[in-house]
């Protein structure tokens, strides 16, 4: 478990989960959006793998452009020295979900980035990982059940664990865990703009901890923190009747 | 909005707009301030709070940007802390040059405190092992602040209490260690002029010094003097435990009563003369019990610091524990050092020839007040000053007599950043809008 790609890789949670990677020892390929935020989080990393230049590679790119991930994924390969160990996804975005509401090309817009251009990265990701190899992505609590609050960003993280799930029930025989994370509330910049944080909202290196040891364990899917198994138990258990009048 | 507190908890404080701050190549927002950057929130008193205004949280500035191994040179962002540094750095043989008594301490508020550690009289303050940093002013520009550069930028950001820009960046040189243990020698002394003496002869040989003394009973304490070891001591270090007070008390529990029956302990606990201790555990041995900050309970503490001059520093400091110990609050940690000769690396930094005291006190009110008065005149008698990281409570006058570099100083705050201290302290009509 040694050659790591990540995607999303300058996302809070992304980010301070190579940190322990690099820890551990392993060679690192970071896939981000934004260059300046890249170079950081590479010579970050760099540092602390203790500066062999080999260690840590990264490439900077917009995953909402489909066409663009074969070449990504190739140059990917290529740095890692022709083999990936583990694949984490952690692209993503928080929709505004009025804004979504009042514009369809919002709501397309949001569900290509955090739903489709997910499912096209783990379709060809599927077609070269090896076994032994993992699969992480990041989904979240919010695509177990669409709430008026946020059904956009949900239905998008839905179809990307139902997803999971069937890819999962096919890659299995091959020995290739694929590990569907779904964390709750994380105190990161992506939330920023929310301003009540209680004691249900975590730190992102508390959520990092449980991804990597989910991908050791080559766990199914994982709650972070744990607690929110049980939260979202008795939210998926409620009927919709009742369901269709509550604010959540 | 959570609210910001600064190490001592004292109540009413004010709230501040919280920013998290995390990339450091994003400009400063452009609505009007006031601001400044707040990283881990161990200043004790005002410095890192803005009632009414805003806080940059810096802790996502939290990269390493450059470690060259061969020369002990460390390149990081602001709001790395002073125990990510030593994590990364202690392995490859290399620690801080200079550490406060907390390794949860950002490097940009090392920096922006000019921070002491027990070996002043050798290595000066954090200020003079700084390389450079950049400043981000709200005007938009960034600038690499180095020593000696000409527009005295740096010497004023060096201890300029975060109000002359944000620093995004700091580069700092460290020093090589053999191995991670120290080489501790103890003495217990009976007297301030039995201080003196040990000082005189063990601060001569040893790298780091310090003493507690035991306020309560004129002035007597433990002196102990310690350096890196060598080859001999052990490869490996333990790594230290650490405990957590898990709840804030209703009232303090440091009181006369405890505080004196702790010093009376700590003085007459059997000590070796001589022994090997854990760098981390000798440096920093309160991080060991985590949030012991909540013991002074709900009302909070202050901590009192003072540096007296050279030529007063004798007379001076058996003038305030005579008066500590007549008012009898004395306090548990009575940390007494003697600072170097060392020309102060910035413009407002607090170390500077002479002796220095810090004391924390439980917050009792007016009581605490009138104590801190009678300290404030024998520390002006005495041409001293206190520390902005520590303080909570000092007049603009106390501030302006303590810091004769003020006037120079404000040339170079930024219009966009102030601090509750700096409201209190620089007795000059803010440059911003005064929130209602």
């Amino acid at each position: 478990m040694n050659r790591i790609l990540i995607f999303g890789a300058t996302s809070a949670i992304a980010a301070a989960a190579a940190r322990l990677w690099v820890a551990r020892g392993a060679r690192v390929h970071l896939v981000g959006r934004s260059p300046a935020k890249l170079e950081a989080l590479q010579q970050d990393l760099q540092v602390r793998a203790g500066g062999g230049a080999a260690a840590i590679s990264a490439r900077s790119a917009d995953l909402d452009r489909l066409a663009d991930l074969p070449a990504l994924l190739d140059e990917a390969w290529a740095a890692l020295g022709g083999g990936v160990d583990v694949v984490l996804i952690a692209q993503g975005t928080l929709p505004d979900q009025a804004a979504c509401e009042a514009s369809l090309d919002e709501t397309l817009a949001q569900l290509h980035t955090n739903g489709v251009a997910v499912v096209a990265l783990c379709t060809l990701l599927a077609q070269r990982l090896a076994p032994g190899s993992a699969l992480a992505v990041i989904t979240s609590v919010a695509g177990d059940r669409g709430r008026q609050s946020n059904y956009v960003y949900g239905a998008a993280k839905g179809l990307v664990s139902r997803f999971l799930q069937g890819l999962r029930n096919r890659l299995a025989p091959r020995d290739i865990a694929v590990v569907d994370i779904r964390p709750g509330f994380v105190d990161t910049p992506m939330t920023a703009s929310i301003a009540k944080k209680g004691a249900l909202w975590a730190q992102p290196t508390a959520v990092a901890r449980g991804i990597v040891a989910a991908v050791d364990r080559r766990d199914d899917i994982v709650y972070l923190p744990a607690i929110w198994r049980l939260i979202m138990a008795i939210i998926t258990s409620i009927p919709e009747k009742i369901f269709k009048k509550l604010k959540l | 909005m959570k609210h910001a507190k600064a190490w001592g908890r004292l109540p009413g404080v004010g709230e501040a707009r919280q920013r998290p701050w995390g990339d450091r190549h994003a400009a400063l927002p452009t609505e009007a301030g006031p601001r400044i950057a707040h990283g881990l929130g161990r200043s004790y008193g005002d410095v890192a709070l803005n009632p009414g205004g805003e806080l940059l949280m810096t802790r996502g500035l939290d990269r390493f940007i450059h470690f060259d191994r061969a020369q002990g040179v460390l390149r990081a962002e602001a709001g790395v802390s002073l125990d990510e540094v030593l994590a990364l750095v202690m392995p490859a043989g290399w620690f801080v040059a200079v550490t406060p008594g907390s390794r949860y301490v950002s490097l940009g508020g090392c920096v922006a405190n000019d921070v002491h550690g027990k070996n002043h009289a050798r290595a000066g303050s954090f200020g003079h092992h700084v390389r450079a940093f950049e400043l981000l002013r709200s005007d938009g520009s960034r600038q690499v602040c180095r020593p000696g550069d000409a527009d005295g930028r740096f010497e004023a950001t060096v201890g300029g209490l975060g109000l002359t820009g944000l620093i995004t960046w700091v580069e700092i040189q460290l020093i090589p260690i053999r191995r991670p243990w120290m080489a501790v020698v103890q003495r217990r002394f009976a007297s301030l002029d039995a201080y003196w003496d040990l000082d005189e002869s063990l601060a001569a040989h040893h790298d780091y010094t310090v003493a507690w003394v035991d306020c309560l009973r004129g002035g007597r304490g433990l002196y102990s003097a310690a350096d890196f070891a060598g080859h001999d001591a052990p490869q490996a270090e333990p790594g230290p435990g650490r405990r957590r007070v898990p709840l804030e008390p209703p009232i303090s529990l440091v009181n006369g009563l405890s505080v004196s029956a702790f010093n009376l302990a700590y003085y007459h606990l059997p000590r070796p003369a001589f022994s090997l201790q854990p760098a981390l555990k000798y440096f920093y041995p309160l991080d060991g019990l985590a949030d012991w900050n909540r013991i002074y309970g709900r009302r909070g503490f202050y901590q009192y610091q003072c540096v007296l001059p050279r030529p007063a520093m004798k007379e001076a400091s058996r003038a305030l524990f005579d008066r500590i110990g007549r008012a009898g609050s004395g306090s548990f940690l009575a940390v007494f050092k003697t600072f170097g000769e060392r020309p102060p690396a910035g413009l407002l930094s607090f170390p500077r020839a002479g002796a220095t005291l810090a004391l924390d006190f439980p917050n009792q009110g007016a009581a605490s007040h009138r104590l801190f008065a009678e300290l404030d005149a024998v520390v002006r008698e005495a041409g001293g000053a206190l520390y902005p990281a520590k303080d909570a409570r000092m007049s603009a006058d106390m501030f302006r007599a303590g810091y004769p570099a003020l006037d120079a100083f404000r040339a170079h705050v930024d219009p966009a950043f102030s601090s509750g201290f700096w409201r209190r302290v620089a007795d000059e009509a803010p440059s911003f809008p005064q929130p209602a």
